[in-house]
């Protein structure tokens, strides 16, 4: 049986199927980051004074993120464009940059969960709190590249106008003297879940749009031969989803690293 | 394809790289305007918020191509613009009620 309106367009929509499915499936998008927006909103609000963080990610490896995937979007589109312009060989081109960017953009978001996940903050007995980067960690002994601080509220605004900037030197703390240690993942607080929620769920629509990307880039591009206005509408699609992942991180981005 | 559409297209691909080359810039001034302190907060917040709605309608208009789209895609962008601020809405609404005014015994 042959799919209806792959092509040419639905009388009542005055759309080819697969575009109004999209959109659809996009606005059902803006709705599931809308919430997470605003539970991003309702956290940052109810945050006690001066323990909301500032300074806590990385902002030239964001800013050098943001740049690979807005690049990422215009090879897609220019893909696009070249099959328009029936030049199959340039698509193979925008297309495997747009590839080789979305695994740039999730290698550079691993290295910083990466550099969240051997980040601890460790609680002493006698009420010092010690916060670095681990450097080693034994049975009775954990070695950490860091600094202490006398009261946790140091550890919050690092961008704050008097905010103290402290010497980074090796520590290492015997295993008997913590009262607590804890990474900073995503349950360390409230700032750090919503980060993790906000740009993993982010970070799985980049792979998921690069898995169907690299489909069509690879096995799926036989269908130029046979279907070639079919398949350039498949690459339409798949772009459209990829201009959103896009746009989500525009705001993403000056959101959780800038303010 | 035709010649025609291959000019067509090439008109389309130097408004592509306009607005390529605005998300670049648009990107760097966000981070410019991170480090300025303009007195009060909101307005860093103001300011970086705005210079990202400009960015997003550029992809939403350009890449996406709504800026000529058919009906239907607007009737559906219009209900989710509509649900889309109601949401945020609710949140803002949410404010009158925060937690630490909540009297509990």
């Amino acid at each position: 049986m042959e799919i209806p309106y792959t092509v040419e367009a639905r009388p009542d929509t005055g759309l080819y199927n697969a575009k109004a499915g999209i959109w659809l499936f996009l606005a059902s998008e803006v709705m599931l980051f809308g919430a997470l927006f605003s539970t991003y909103i309702l956290l940052r609000v109810g945050a006690a004074e001066g323990f909301w963080p500032h300074g806590w990610l990385n902002i030239p490896i964001g800013t050098v993120n943001t740049l690979v995937l807005i690049t990422s979007s215009i090879t897609t589109v220019m893909a696009w464009a070249s099959l328009k312009m029936n030049q199959f060989s340039k698509f193979k081109f925008y297309h495997a940059c747009t590839i080789c960017l979305a695994l740039t953009f999730v290698g550079i978001k691993s290295y910083e969960y990466h550099d969240k996940f051997v980040h601890y903050e460790i609680i002493l007995k006698d009420g010092k709190i010690a916060d670095g980067h681990l450097v080693s960690k034994t049975a009775d002994k954990v070695t950490i590249s860091g600094h202490y601080v006398e009261d946790r509220k140091e550890l919050f605004d690092l961008k704050a106008p008097g905010a103290t900037h402290h010497e980074h030197k090796e520590i290492t703390i015997s295993r008997a003297d913590i009262k607590k240690m804890e990474n900073y993942g995503p349950w360390h607080n409230t700032y750090l879940a919503i980060y993790f929620t906000l740009t993993g769920l982010h970070a799985l629509h980049v792979i998921g749009g690069a898995i169907v990307i690299g489909f069509l880039w690879g096995p799926g591009a036989k269908l130029w031969k046979t279907d070639p206005e079919r398949f350039t509408n498949r690459i339409e699609i798949s772009g459209l989803f990829w201009h959103f992942v896009d746009l989500v991180w525009i705001f993403l981005f000056p959101v959780l690293y800038l303010l | 394809m035709s010649d025609h559409s291959a000019d067509h297209f090439s008109e389309h691909i130097r408004r592509y790289l306009y607005v390529f080359y605005a998300l670049l810039f648009g990107t760097l001034i966000t981070v410019g305007a991170s480090y300025i302190r303009f007195g009060n907060h909101a307005v860093n917040i103001g300011v970086a918020l705005f210079i990202a709605i400009c960015k997003a309608t550029l992809v939403a208009c350009y890449f996406m191509h709504l800026i000529s789209e058919r009906k239907m895609i607007y009737f559906i962008m219009a209900f989710t613009a509509f649900f889309f601020a109601g949401l945020m809405f609710l949140t803002l609404w949410s404010f009158g009620d925060p937690p630490w005014n909540t009297v509990t015994h």
